[in-house]
């Protein structure tokens, strides 16, 4: 086994997800066949090879797409989108405390 | 009023001549579609307000005699990880139970402004995360054609949709197959454009250089007209392609005689049904009868695809997801709030909001992307991408189409595959590449199994060429659609 029960409560908490046992115990064994079907990439010489992040092909590259003109426009969205906030405090999200005792 | 014979072109024509009105026309769609939702599930909501407001608009312009717009009065289903504005969009997730969006993305105004007129939304895999549509928070879908099998997923509920005659045509999103596989399951032509040809604007991210919206219809002249109306570049999306858009409606019918179509051997190999390789074949001779030169092609990195996928996708999807966390919308779990706090609430809002699925991808996401496995697996399958994706540029140096299988496997029984995750993924195996190059492709019916479940051909054209690609389905269809 590659992945430990170590592993699977490591990445919960930076995924902050709160498992169950049964969850942890399932997730280490299926994230383990996964990954050891991952391994196959390793088969595959990269050394030469840049990453590819996007297919921006025919959008004339992406540095065309970095910027829009800078022009002011409105933006009057905040009472409809506080209005669906499960705790909204006009014109805030509340949100349980944040600074642990 | 027979539902199946209701194309774009017709209910034009019967609107022109009055034989009809857009109003009936909704009512009836929308009678018969909550009729059936209970048999197939294939709706999520409907949107009877929406749709009668935009009817009636329809058929004032009918009355006035003024030119009707290219969709006018073609109903449409929407699925349910595209935003509608008031119109509740659940993503198939427990974690959007009560999300009503406050915009309408791109793709639905367009439709919209052109006259379509839109049903409400399909049921789908959470989060678009699936290839059977089991994964829904909200029960799986029934594949109309083929009772007590799958759909396909995630658009599961969109094909279900087309494939009963509830809707004309409907929107799916594609991210690693999602529209085309349940497409070829449910026997109807289902396309993924280019990436960047139709706008992400309001699409609900589930793996943001990747996902796709594409349409399904009966027929693919309708594909084509859907994906008209929503070509173009937005400039509230910044990926969307400033590249010009054809007029596939004419493109569309010209003679395939003396295209060049590519056939990857790495896609007629192991673990095809002896049935769907058949069909295929026979689909291949057919095009070749219609003037169509073959030539066989190697694409040797097409066996890395899955696992390339599997990582990009699901390294996007743990970054995406992470904006739900119950403050901003959703419903939320709070610990006690003597003893927890903040990061509690996060913690218990997305343990109970998520399902199994969506939480194994963004747990293998966030491993890739964390310290210490990030170049072994995020990066390592950015650069397998590369190699996938100059498969797809050399192969269109040589030909002008590549023609595959869609799906290894015609629809299986609901509950024959849920429990390896893995084998679930494979099911996805000739749909991933296309999507990770970034390039078009259609799924088009292409006859059926003894059993009588359909098997679907996939072609695929280099970047922008959705007019190549849906006219060769379309002189495919011409020609063979009878036999489906």
């Amino acid at each position: 086994m590659k992945i430990t029960r170590k592993d699977v409560l490591h990445v919960a908490e930076l995924a902050h997800l709160e498992l169950s046992e049964e969850e942890v115990d399932l997730y280490c064994q299926q994230l383990d066949s996964i990954l050891a079907y991952v391994d196959k990439l390793n088969e595959l010489d990269t050394a030469q090879v840049e990453p590819m992040a996007q297919s921006l092909a025919g959008t004339g590259g992406a540095e065309d797409h970095a910027l829009r003109e800078d022009v002011v426009a409105s933006s009057d969205v905040a009472d409809a989108v506080l209005s669906i906030a499960p705790d909204p405090s006009k014109p805030y999200f509340r949100v349980p405390k944040v600074i642990e005792r | 009023m027979t539902a199946a014979n209701w194309t774009v072109a017709s209910i034009r024509g019967a609107l022109q001549a009055k034989k009809v009105s857009a109003r009936e026309l909704a009512a009836d769609f929308l009678a018969r579609a909550e009729k059936r939702n209970g048999e197939l599930n294939a709706f999520l909501k409907f949107a009877p307000e929406r749709a009668f407001a935009q009817a009636d608009r329809i058929d004032a312009l009918v009355k006035r005699g003024e030119q009707l717009p290219a969709l006018a009065g073609v109903p449409v289903a929407v699925k349910d990880v595209i935003s509608t504005k008031g119109i509740r969009t659940t993503c198939g997730s427990r974690i959007l139970e009560n999300y009503v969006p406050p915009y309408d993305a791109t793709a639905v105004v367009r439709l919209e402004a052109a006259g379509a007129i839109c049903l409400g939304k399909t049921n789908c895999d959470e989060f678009a995360m699936g290839s059977s549509n089991e994964n829904s928070a909200y029960g799986p879908v029934q594949n109309p054609v083929a009772p007590g099998r799958v759909p396909g997923g995630s658009s599961g509920g969109s094909a279900a949709a087309v494939a009963a005659d509830l809707a004309v045509v409907a929107l799916g999103t594609d991210t690693g197959g999602s529209i085309r596989q349940p497409g070829a399951l449910c026997g109807i032509p289902a396309m993924m454009p280019t990436y960047g040809r139709v706008s992400r604007y309001g699409l609900i991210a589930f793996a943001s250089s990747l996902d796709r919206i594409g349409p399904f219809g009966r027929t693919v002249a309708d594909v084509a007209a859907v994906l008209q109306v929503m070509a173009g570049r937005d400039p509230l999306d910044s990926t969307s392609a400033e590249a010009p858009v054809g007029n596939y409606a004419s493109e569309i019918e010209k003679p395939v005689r003396g295209l060049r179509l590519g056939i990857p051997r790495e896609y007629f190999g192991e673990g095809m049904d002896p049935e769907v390789r058949r069909r295929v074949e026979e689909a291949i001779e057919r095009l070749r009868s219609l003037g169509c030169q073959t030539a066989e092609l190697r694409m040797p990195h097409t066996d890395y695809a899955i696992a390339t996928y599997y990582i990009v996708a699901t390294a996007e999807a743990s970054s995406n997801l992470a904006r739900y966390d119950g403050v901003r919308y959703g419903p939320r779990t709070s610990g006690d709030p003597e003893t927890s706090g903040l990061l509690d609430m996060y913690k218990k809002t997305r343990g109970r909001g998520f399902g199994a699925e969506v939480k194994r991808r963004i747990m293998l996401g966030t491993y890739a992307l964390s310290t210490g496995y990030y170049e072994a697996y995020y990066l390592k399958a950015q650069k397998a991408r590369a190699l996938i994706a100059r498969d797809f540029t050399e192969a269109f140096a040589r030909v002008d189409a590549i023609v595959t299988p869609t799906s290894p496997v015609p629809a299986f029984r609901l509950g024959e595959r849920t429990a390896d995750p893995l084998q679930m993924y494979l099911a996805d195996i000739y749909t991933v590449t296309g999507s990770l190059a970034g390039v078009p492709g259609i799924s088009i019916p292409c006859g059926k199994t003894a059993e009588g479940l359909p098997v679907g051909l996939q072609i695929f054209g280099p970047h922008f060429g959705e007019a190549r690609v849906l006219q060769l389905a379309r002189a495919f269809e011409r020609a063979w659609a009878p036999q489906g």
